[in-house]
């Protein structure tokens, strides 16, 4: 699987996600600087987690109208893979790329902690590694992850299988002790129409290894060289 | 003699009143007399002002400062550079310091916290290495003071804010509550890095013409002090107040850091130093006065955010996310070419000279010229007069009464201020970016970090007890230093070195001067006996209001190293039959002690002493039994004594234990549970007897408390609770005082 | 000419920022202080003279930049 991972001047969890893909596929992804609007052919797009650039209007609203981006786009719409996390989930959203949009956490704080998450379907390039309905264990850290959408939009998410992950307590259940950040429906990961975009505020990439926040968010990565590979 | 430079329109008279508004003594001033052989001008005065101002030349604490050991084989740079630097093996360095932001934060909690973050990450960032954690010491005022909560949380997010935002993991701190900080609280922030130790970068100037750059961010008005107001008919705009609180753009700071280490990638960085206190002036007078040079500065170059603005006010400013480099001749394109790609201004502001002075020129005019030796020679160094504190009286355990519910002592103590559960800050900082967070916070003595790119951990804690420093200085500096040492250890690392931070009041009370050198003398002596050597550190005075000083508080922070970061252990019992294993001696040392104040309302007594010997071979033994794998989880034993330590282990696992007092105890029930007896550690391993054995030989007192199971903590006779209930009472504190709404 | 961008969350988007300055507003005794929506303020500078040819400009900054119209609601108004 070949990778390109992008970068935005204040992109700061490019590395730890170019970690983990090195970790699973052995080789390094490629570094794409924000603004390359050419950039080498891949198996894969990650946007990754940060403050693109700087975040000061609205999360990840300044990047989506990067040069890259618009080349982004245009290779989603083509159906080339695109995983978008955290502050990549943010830019995504405002690209259009994904429905709905993630808003100030509830709470108001930033929150950086381990969270549970159910995954909703094991039917996808990013989840096939999965089950339906596993308990996944893996960090959070974003102060603006509440994801809202209408609820026309909700309804045809949830009809067509568009949930990736919900947020949820150890066992499963999905109730509001589970949510971080006030998410609607405890929404925590949506793919598009055709399941070739997903994008998530949990940071799988920081759970590769045992004795650094565990493994749980490994097999993300590789289903991902499982399919693309 | 030198030339009286140009007048600038509306040059203010230099009065008497002026002088002391500068912060300068008239003594002071008449070395300036001296030094100029003529009256300055405003900027020279201001220059002045600020090189001799206490946190600059560190006029009263110098003296004492020296006394604190600072060479180690590992050492390779101390105290006098932007950091300390400790060889780690592998060619790789870790680069470290600690500083306060303590007024700053008082007066704006959010930006005061977050700039001070700034300021410390270019610190670090300054001599090539990359940041890889943070920590902080924080103090407040008592909980039920009205501004406390609002400091609180502005602090907490402000240093979240800053540190997230570059992508710095927060991995480690402390914070505690006292009514000596209702005043002036403390914002104690630390940085680690990591450099090459072939590529460090340090602040001597050298090279006669070669070009003085400026970058980062455009010269406001932020942060001019008080003193300056005194300036304000000389401005222009004087109608708009200026803001003496800098701002921070942690997103502009993470571009300079990525140009920096860009630019130092490359050979053409001769010196570097950041723009932090004094800005301009501090930075350009250090680096010419180390390279023994002199310097010109074109003032008019600056990159400028206002308009009007004077020499005088960019020599003071405080701007932040601002550098200053000395590059090798010929290379100023190619360093204008990384910093135009991160999007930074970038300018030539002057050069070097062989003249020893720093000449300031405005449009072609000369508007300061001061020779820079004297300036150093010259400045005022203070022997403070001082008065020991006396070592209050021992306090018998038969003086201070057993608890009538031992339940209910227990959770009051796990749920007062100090001792409850700080998630609800450390969840505000992201403590998990870049991977490496193999400890975090609440599951170990110290936060570990994986050093990138291979298998060796660095071990960072930052430790004081300020009610053992103001009962005892002397004690409560070997204290700070040997709980420090203590906590790098039990996780399984060798300590270093450390950087120390004296918050104290005001010097000139013999009293408080009488604090600083006790705490010194003992800080000293604990870092001599523990080759633990002082690399860097910081001094903040004058903390006091309306004469109400603050508690000493001499924060140490300190980093060790583990060459298989797989064989560090945390303190988090998760595994049933464990064998809990008291180390160390045990008297019941119940002054000055947690369970004193908490459950009795008393702070008195003396401090527990700390023997530096019997700290170092209990330690070793430790460090050699969690290497050689027969220790599953470790806790030093500080704060609150035996029970709460035992109880932080059982919630960090989530598995509780079962103890009972030794059989041959002769210490009073409360005082063996509660009492804060150093150079202890309680630690949980798969063969207590094989633990206890060991420690025998090697001479250290040893003994089997009891077994790690079930979901509830008890001791024999005395306490049963389940981890459910003792969890609530520690977590629910802070929450809810944060959210109270009274 | 000068122009005046608000944008605020439209009308049912839970607005956290809005009830917290609602909630303080009332703990400091300003007990009429019912529902609070909290918005952006941005000022631009613009070179152009023609108002309607601005308004138009301004629409599009809005919808391709300035606010998401997901969950927000602007409003252009010109200075001079």
């Amino acid at each position: 699987m070949k990778a390109a991972v992008l970068v935005f001047p204040g992109s700061n969890r490019e590395v730890d996600v170019a970690q983990a893909i090195e970790l699973v596929t052995g080789r390094k992804p490629q570094m794409v600087w924000h603004g390359d609007g050419d950039f080498e052919k891949t198996d894969l797009i990650v946007v990754p987690g940060g403050f693109s650039y700087g975040d000061y209007l609205r999360c990840g609203a300044m990047a989506a109208q990067s040069p890259v981006m618009a080349e982004v786009k245009r290779r989603a719409n083509q159906g080339v893979p695109v995983l978008a996390i955290c502050n990549g989930f943010q830019i995504v959203t405002e690209a259009g790329l994904l429905p709905g949009t993630l808003m100030r956490n509830a709470h108001l704080k930033f929150v950086c902690r381990d969270v549970h998450l159910k995954v909703e379907t094991s039917q996808s390039l990013f989840t096939n590694r999965y089950q339906a309905d596993q308990v996944i264990r893996i960090p959070v850290a974003h102060a603006e992850g509440n994801y809202f959408a209408s609820e026309d939009t909700l309804k045809q998410l949830e009809d067509r299988g568009q949930v990736a992950f919900r947020y949820c307590a150890p066992d499963g259940a999905v109730d509001a002790g589970g949510n971080p950040n006030g998410s609607i429906r405890n929404i925590a990961g949506v793919f598009n129409e055709t399941k070739t975009v997903m994008g998530l505020m949990p940071h799988p990439e920081n759970a590769v290894e045992p004795m650094f926040g565990g493994c749980d968010g490994r097999a993300l990565f590789e289903g991902l060289v499982d399919a693309l590979s | 003699m030198t030339t009286p430079p140009a007048k600038l329109p509306n040059e203010p008279v230099i009065t008497p009143q002026v002088v002391a508004e500068h912060g300068l003594s008239p003594d002071e001033y008449q070395r300036v007399l001296a030094i100029m052989g003529r009256t300055p001008t405003m900027v020279e005065l201001g220059i002045f002002s600020a090189m001799w101002s206490e946190h600059c030349s560190y006029k009263s604490s110098k003296v004492w400062l020296r006394k604190l050991p600072t060479k180690a084989p590992w050492v390779i740079q101390g105290p006098g550079e932007n950091a300390g630097v400790i060889d780690i093996g592998d060619g790789q360095a870790a680069i470290f310091k600690m500083e306060s932001h303590n007024h700053p934060s008082y007066i704006e909690p959010y930006q005061g916290a977050a700039t001070g973050v700034g300021g410390i990450l270019r610190d670090v960032f300054t001599m090539g290495a990359r940041p890889i954690a943070n920590l902080n010491a924080l103090r407040f005022g008592d909980p039920a003071h009205p501004k406390t909560r609002h400091l609180v949380s502005g602090v907490v997010a402000g240093i979240g804010g800053y540190g997230n935002c570059m992508g710095i993991p927060t991995v480690g701190g402390e914070t505690n509550f006292h009514a000596a900080y209702n005043g002036n609280i403390l914002v104690n922030a630390m940085t680690v890095g990591i450099a090459p130790t072939d590529r460090i970068f340090y602040a001597a100037a050298a090279g006669v013409g070669n070009p003085l750059v400026y970058v980062g961010s455009k010269t406001g008005r932020d942060g001019i002090h008080g003193a300056t107001m005194a300036s304000t008919e000389f401005s222009e705009d004087s109608e708009e107040k200026r803001p003496t609180v800098q701002v921070g753009d942690p997103f502009v700071e993470k571009l300079l850091l990525e140009a920096c280490l860009e630019l130092m990638a490359t050979d053409a960085i001769v010196a570097i130093q950041d723009m932090g206190a004094a800005g301009l002036t501090s930075s350009s007078f250090e680096m010419a006065a180390k390279g023994g040079l002199g310097v010109i500065v074109e003032l008019d170059k600056v990159p400028m955010r206002e308009t009007g603005m004077n020499p005088y006010e960019l020599m003071l400013s405080e701007s932040q996310e601002r550098m200053l480099i000395v590059l090798k001749p010929g290379r100023e394109d190619l360093a204008r070419g990384i910093f135009e790609k991160w999007e930074l201004d970038f300018a030539v502001i002057g050069r070097l000279t062989d003249t020893e002075r720093m000449v300031l020129s405005w449009h072609g005019d000369i508007v300061g010229d001061i020779p820079i030796p004297p300036l150093v020679t010259e400045a005022p160094v203070y022997e403070r007069p001082w008065t020991p504190t006396r070592l209050p009286p021992m306090l018998a355990a038969s003086d201070v009464p057993a608890p009538t519910d031992w339940n209910a002592s227990l959770l009051a103590l796990m749920s007062c201020p100090d001792l409850a559960s700080k998630a609800w800050i450390w969840h505000q900082y992201d403590h998990l970016i870049m991977g490496n967070t193999a400890i975090r916070p609440q599951d170990g003595d110290a936060a570990l970090v994986r050093v990138p790119g291979g298998h060796k951990g660095l071990a960072m804690t930052s430790d004081c007890t300020p009610r053992y420093v103001q009962a005892h200085p002397e004690t409560g500096g070997r204290q700070a230093v040997a709980e420090a040492w203590r906590n790098i250890t039990a996780v399984g690392a060798r300590p270093l070195a450390v950087t120390d931070n004296m918050n104290f009041g005001n010097p000139q009370k013999p009293e408080i001067m009488g604090q600083f050198a006790g705490a010194i003398m003992g800080m000293a002596e604990a870092c001599q006996m523990l080759d633990f050597p002082v690399v860097s550190g910081n001094v903040s005075l004058y903390n006091e209001t309306e004469g109400r000083p603050i508690l000493p508080t001499p924060t140490i922070g300190a980093v060790g190293v583990i060459d298989d970061i797989a064989c560090a252990v945390g303190s988090r019992i998760t595994t049933d039959g464990l064998a809990i294993v008291l180390v160390g001696e045990t008297t019941g040392w119940l002054g000055q002690s947690l369970y004193l104040r908490e459950a009795c309302g008393r702070e008195d007594g003396a401090p527990p002493p700390v023997d530096l010997a019997v700290e170092r071979r209990n330690g070793d033994f430790v460090r050699a039994q969690i290497a050689s794998r027969r220790i599953v989880a470790c806790h030093d034993l500080s704060d609150g004594g035996l029970l709460v330590g035992l109880a932080e282990m059982c919630l960090a696992g989530g598995t509780g234990a079962q103890v009972a007092l030794p059989g041959d105890n002769a210490v009073a029930s409360h005082a063996f549970l509660y009492g804060e007896d150093q150079a202890r550690y309680l630690v949980a391993c798969n063969s207590g007897e094989e633990m206890v054995q060991a420690a025998r030989a090697a001479g250290v007192p040893a003994t089997i408390l009891g077994y790690s199971g079930g979901a509830s903590l008890e001791v024999e006779g005395l306490l049963s609770l389940r981890l459910d209930d003792l969890r609530s009472a520690h977590e629910a504190w802070l929450p809810r005082y944060m959210n109270a709404t009274d | 000419m000068k122009a005046r961008v608000h944008v605020t969350l439209k009308n049912g988007v839970l607005d956290p920022q809005g009830k917290a300055i609602g909630h303080s507003l009332n703990r400091l005794g300003f007990a009429e202080v019912g529902d609070v929506r909290q918005g952006k303020f941005i000022e631009l500078e613009l070179a152009e003279t023609d108002a309607t040819k601005a308004r138009a400009r301004l629409d599009e900054m809005c919808r391709k930049l300035l606010a998401n119209t997901v969950i927000e609601n602007y409003s252009i108004e010109l200075v001079g």
